[in-house]
């Protein structure tokens, strides 16, 4: 029976079947940790007196309570409390006692764990990857099956290198066309779960397909699994592929040589069989699509931003409505912004950094406006100061930070204060996500970064540097540019 | 904490607290700033904190999470899509210590609904109607069977909507019989290992 990605991956690493009795025991490859979600499990590991089972197959970082301010002259951070801190030396100590490989303060690698675990090539297609985190999806770009587990599945895999787990049903999101210029992956992302909806995938595994899939490149295709949780997707995953093969080649924890060579023949024979088929079906037109941003609670709370803010339906739309401070029924084109947040899991690369800087350079960003970016990792911090884009940031009158997850979460400190609007980068805009009373709109690097330079809303393809018409903020101008998102009726 | 979650009795008898917003994220069940603990316990007091309280740390007092009553439901009906967003078990425990040993709703996220099953808090997805019915019935009797797997609802049986639900069989044994979920795992340990070295061979 021809077998789908997921279906190969997931029959490659049952150690024991699912029966009526119990659930099926399936393998781990790669233990991704972090500070926040493992202590209570190594707790239990150390209750029961068992050690880590496999530390050769668990890596763990600093990402998500950690201050993304430098240290001070004498080493010290300035955690946001004693808890925190507590925390972070709690993982340390754990690491240090179970040999797990740690990229802690000291280490040249450290970052947003979903950001190093590519980087480092520790992901490759195939693989089944868990993390106590659920944006755990981003590694489905390589064709891995990826997803988050909670703390007591930490202790789980930490002690066997195995989970219990039912099968989950497979969904196939398929983009047809390309997307136009200036509009990116993360458009493309919040479009499919506008669509879908905030629990349309509940229960499924996605398989993003489809040219404007095939077309995106490591980066890209990453933002688009990070984000299949907010669909409720237990994961995202997509196909390996040349463009798969050729980013991972020569990363550190990847085979070398021929070895790799070996292994990229076998990562591309994981490509769904034909006449495959998911237990559900979405197609979308990538064409249709432009520089979308989120005007509620909820990330499938989302906008085209030439489109008007639909009017509310139901009691959940109108308390987002309020909670956000936003009108319906106008454009969220020059909506007033005061924080700018660049980063997190799912925009915190070169790339997303790139995007940033190009709208940036040259210009400042609006008066009254805070803007930070935090680069995903320490490696993407070097690349990016190599290529001169921290002093297009710091000119332009951003912070430049240290690594982290920073103000996608806030617990570390770097809050939205209440009330204040903040453009942002990351993947949640639930209320208080960003701080108690924060407002959140969820938008890509482009988005942000010329929303900073406006103020308010902007759209990144109406950069007056390259253009010299008038920006206007009135939806007359900015109305029916582009048509209206056509989708093709799910077949399920 | 026991080594191995099981619920008191079979048996469920409470009154329900009702949280009618669809899709109430973890966040909103405990929010970000509370999870630099490293214990399991104590969450409780945290639990919907920007729910109940205001920034300067006052109970809101149209807030039903902060009524008498509220405290002493076993039972959490709530909308569509009940915590969804983040992995963070933080958000099960907060609601076990709040009191709550059962939430219902007809559709519950993935990867709380697996936090609950591992914690004894029961997650229980029904009908449309039956939702209907008891979104509409806050503070409504339930009577929660685990081993007919049955809820019923209202005083009297012609009351309220009586229906069947579906609990993972082995999370259920689990619950129910103290099964140790990671005792049962490491049993497997030998089984595991020769997998493993089969497929070492097999690279």
């Amino acid at each position: 029976m021809p077998r789908t990605l997921f279906d190969k991956i997931w029959d490659a690493h049952v150690v024991e079947a699912e029966t009526a009795e119990s659930p099926a025991v399936l393998s781990v490859d790669l233990h991704l940790v972090h500070e926040v979600t493992s202590p209570q499990a190594f707790a239990e590991l150390d209750r029961r007196a068992i050690r880590v089972r496999c530390p050769d197959r668990t890596v763990a970082t600093l990402d998500h309570s950690i201050p993304t301010t430098p240290a001070d002259g004498q080493g010290q951070r300035r955690y946001a409390s004693e808890e925190a801190w507590t925390q972070v030396e709690r993982l340390e100590e754990n690491c240090a006692r179970h040999g797990i490989t740690l990229h802690g303060w000291d280490s040249p690698h450290r970052g947003i764990v979903h950001v190093i675990g590519p980087e480092l090539g520790l992901t490759r297609p195939g693989m089944t990857i868990v993390c106590g985190d659920s944006h755990t999806a981003t590694h489905g770009a390589f064709g891995a099956l990826a997803f988050g587990i909670g703390t007591t599945e930490v202790g789980h895999v930490l002690a066997t290198q195995c989970l219990l787990q039912h099968r989950p049903r497979s969904m196939e999101v398929r983009v047809e066309g390309r997307l136009p210029p200036g509009v990116t992956a993360k458009d493309l992302v919040l479009q499919v779960i506008a669509h879908i909806g905030t629990g349309g995938a509940t229960g499924h595994v996605i398989e993003f397909t489809g040219q404007a899939i095939r077309v995106l490149d490591m980066e890209g295709r990453m933002t688009v699994c990070n984000m299949a949780i907010e669909a409720g997707a237990r994961a995202g995953m997509i196909a390996p592929d040349e463009t798969t093969i050729a980013w991972l080649r020569g990363r550190p924890a990847c085979p070398q040589g021929a070895e790799f060579e070996q292994a990229a023949e076998r990562w591309l024979q994981l490509a769904g069989d034909p006449g495959a088929r998911h237990d559900r079906e979405v197609v979308l037109d990538a064409s249709t699509f432009a520089p979308t941003v989120t005007w509620g609670t909820r990330p499938d709370m989302a906008v085209a931003l030439d489109r008007p803010v639909p009017m509310p339906q139901d009691a959940a739309a109108r308390r987002a409505l309020e909670y956000m401070g936003i009108q319906p029924g106008q454009p969220l084109s020059g909506h007033r912004v005061d924080v700018v947040f660049i980063g997190s899991c799912t925009n915190a690369r070169l790339g997303d950094l790139r995007a940033a800087a190009e709208v940036l350079r040259g210009r400042h960003i609006a008066a009254g406006v805070r803007m930070l970016v935090v680069p995903g990792s320490e490696t993407v911090r070097r690349q990016a100061e190599a290529e001169g884009l921290d002093r297009v940031f710091i000119t332009a009158g951003a912070e430049w930070r240290e690594p982290g997850c920073s103000m996608c979460i806030a617990m570390n400190g770097d809050l939205v204060a209440p009330g204040q609007t903040a453009i942002s980068t990351s993947n949640r805009n639930f209320e208080g996500r960003q701080g108690r009373g924060a407002r959140t709109l969820l938008a890509s690097p482009a988005t942000a970064a010329a929303s900073a330079v406006a103020g308010c809303v902007a759209d990144p393809r109406h950069d007056p540097r390259h253009d010299t018409r008038q920006i206007s903020h009135s939806p007359e101008t900015w109305q029916m540019q582009v048509p209206s998102p056509r989708t093709l009726e799910a077949r399920t | 904490m026991k080594p191995n979650p099981t619920i008191e009795s079979t048996r469920i008898e409470s009154t329900t607290l009702v949280l009618a917003e669809s899709n109430i994220d973890t966040d909103q069940i405990i929010p970000a700033r509370f999870l630099t603990t490293t214990e399991r316990s104590g969450l409780g007091r945290h639990a919907f904190a920007d729910w109940r309280f205001d920034a300067e740390g006052r109970g809101r007092a149209d807030c039903v999470l902060n009524l008498a009553a509220a405290r002493q439901s076993a039972v959490l009906v709530a909308g569509d899509n009940f915590g969804c967003g983040s992995s963070r078990e933080h958000a099960v425990w907060a609601l076990q210590d709040f009191g709550v040993r059962a939430v219902v709703s007809s559709s519950i996220a993935d990867i709380f609904k697996a936090n609950a099953l591992k914690n004894a808090l029961v997650p229980i997805e029904v009908d449309a109607d039956c939702h209907r019915w008891l979104l509409d019935h806050p503070g409504a009797p339930v009577t929660i069977d685990l081993q007919a797997c049955r809820l019923a609802a209202g005083l009297a049986a012609e009351d309220g909507p009586e229906v069947s639900f579906e609990l993972d069989p082995f999370a259920r044994r689990c619950m129910l019989e103290g099964v140790d979920a990671l005792g049962w795992l490491l049993s497997r340990r030998e089984k595991i290992e020769a997998w493993e070295k089969t497929r070492a061979e097999a690279a």
